[in-house]
């Protein structure tokens, strides 16, 4: 029998065996994948709102509107923080400091839910709706697609939480906190993206 | 380079450079829309020669994941179709002489780049374990304690996968003479001297020349 015909009917009975490389962690390499979906994504956002800014020439922001650049700021420095203190967080897992990990998460989840509040408070305080005009629905649907992300990170970050003041991670495993950190950075960086290009330029 | 997100460390690190790059634009903007304009252009031509540089630099040597106690000796063997070789075999003795050895041999998983490409494998695997079989059938024959993985279709990467399981104080790479091997062709085994932090010992095995010793 040949060794093609063998691998054949072995795999008839069950599915083959997962060849695994240790290029990077079948966990991170998901969320790579996820993210580089991701990326696609907030690219086909950005198209059109440089579409609009440029090539249809429209002003920004559509007057007589103004964008809250202050409370936006203020919110960045909220995130960009909050980058830091998952970082520490994991760090202190690293080192087999529990009480860093947990009170890293804590502060963490802390500020993105103070991100998510103040960015829904805004909304209620900008005075334009997405249905109006190209400017509106570009603003809403890229701010809106970020607060998305964020929430999406929380609910990831909530679930590492639990686990971190249930006792679980450990000094060699962790991946549950690195797996969401990486992507809570991910949401950073596209919100200082987002906040530079949409409040800033 | 490395992928800015292959970890939480390296993810955090792209937040910081994200947020000089954006704070610089955003700064030199306000101040003027041209400038602002001309330190984007700047900043990411930088990062466009950083990022060129980054891929022309050799990369970190790996070393194993653990070294053998004394008296103790961890031998990896990467070969393909020489891994039944007389020449391959006679080093492995040679190299456990006097020493408790474990012995873990690597055949890689061969596929041609369309195969590789759309994921279809078995067929390479199990070719690639016949011949392991075949050859750690050999190896025992002969009193050689050795266990056999099929590895990665890549010889590099396969090794390096190997080198975080199994750890080893020296590796032997096994290849046809210089003209008939692919390998060497690649730059295989100069390439693992340049890309693990382990000795490396290239084996020739002569096939043909082997066959012809048996008719005679």
């Amino acid at each position: 029998m040949s060794a093609h015909a063998e691998a054949h009917d072995a795999h008839a009975l069950h599915p083959p065996e997962a060849h695994r490389s240790s290029r990077v962690e079948p966990a991170v390499l998901g969320m790579l994948l996820f993210i580089a979906s991701e990326i696609m994504l907030f690219g086909s956002f950005f198209t059109a709102y440089f579409f609009v800014r440029v090539n249809g020439n429209a002003e920004w922001p559509l007057p007589p509107f103004e964008l809250p650049k202050f409370v936006a700021g203020v919110n960045t420095a909220i995130l960009v923080t909050s980058s830091f203190t998952i970082h520490w967080a994991l760090q202190s897992i690293k080192r087999g400091n529990r009480a860093g990990l947990q009170a890293g998460l804590v502060l963490t989840l802390a500020l993105g839910v103070t991100f998510l509040l103040t960015q829904i408070r805004e909304y209620s305080r900008v005075g334009f709706a997405p249905h109006d005009g190209a400017f509106g629905t570009i603003f809403y649907g890229l701010t809106g697609l970020h607060g998305a992300h964020v929430f999406v990170g929380l609910t990831l970050l909530t679930f590492a939480t639990i686990r971190a003041f249930r006792g679980h991670f450990s000094v060699a495993h962790h991946a549950g906190v690195e797996v969401p950190g990486i992507y809570w950075h991910f949401v950073d960086v596209m919100w200082i993206v987002v906040y530079t290009t949409v409040y800033l330029l | 380079m490395r992928n800015p997100f292959k970890s939480e460390a390296d993810a955090f690190r792209l937040v910081l450079v994200a947020l000089g790059y954006f704070g610089l634009i955003v700064i030199a903007a306000a101040i003027n829309k041209w400038l602002g304009l001309a330190v984007f252009a700047l900043l990411t031509a930088l990062a466009v020669g950083w990022i060129i540089r980054a891929r022309r630099e050799p990369p970190q040597m790996t070393g194993p994941i653990r070294r053998s106690a004394p008296g103790e000796r961890r031998i990896l063997v990467i070969a393909n179709e020489t891994v039944g070789g007389r020449m391959l075999r006679e080093e492995i003795e040679r190299r456990s002489e006097g020493y408790r050895t474990h012995v873990l041999v690597v055949s890689p998983a061969l596929n041609s780049p369309l195969r590789h490409w759309v994921s279809d494998e078995d067929q390479a695997r199990a070719a690639a374990h016949e011949r392991l079989s075949h050859s750690l059938a050999r190896l025992s024959d002969e009193g050689i304690d050795a266990r056999g993985e099929v590895g990665d279709g890549e010889p590099l990467q396969a090794i390096e996968d190997a080198l975080r399981s199994f750890g080893a104080d020296e590796i032997i790479i096994s290849t046809h003479p210089e003209g008939r091997s692919q390998w060497l062709e690649r730059g295989v085994v100069t390439g693992a001297r340049t890309r693990f932090d382990v000795p490396i010992t290239h084996v020739v095995v002569d096939l043909e020349a082997e066959r012809e010793d048996v008719l005679r």
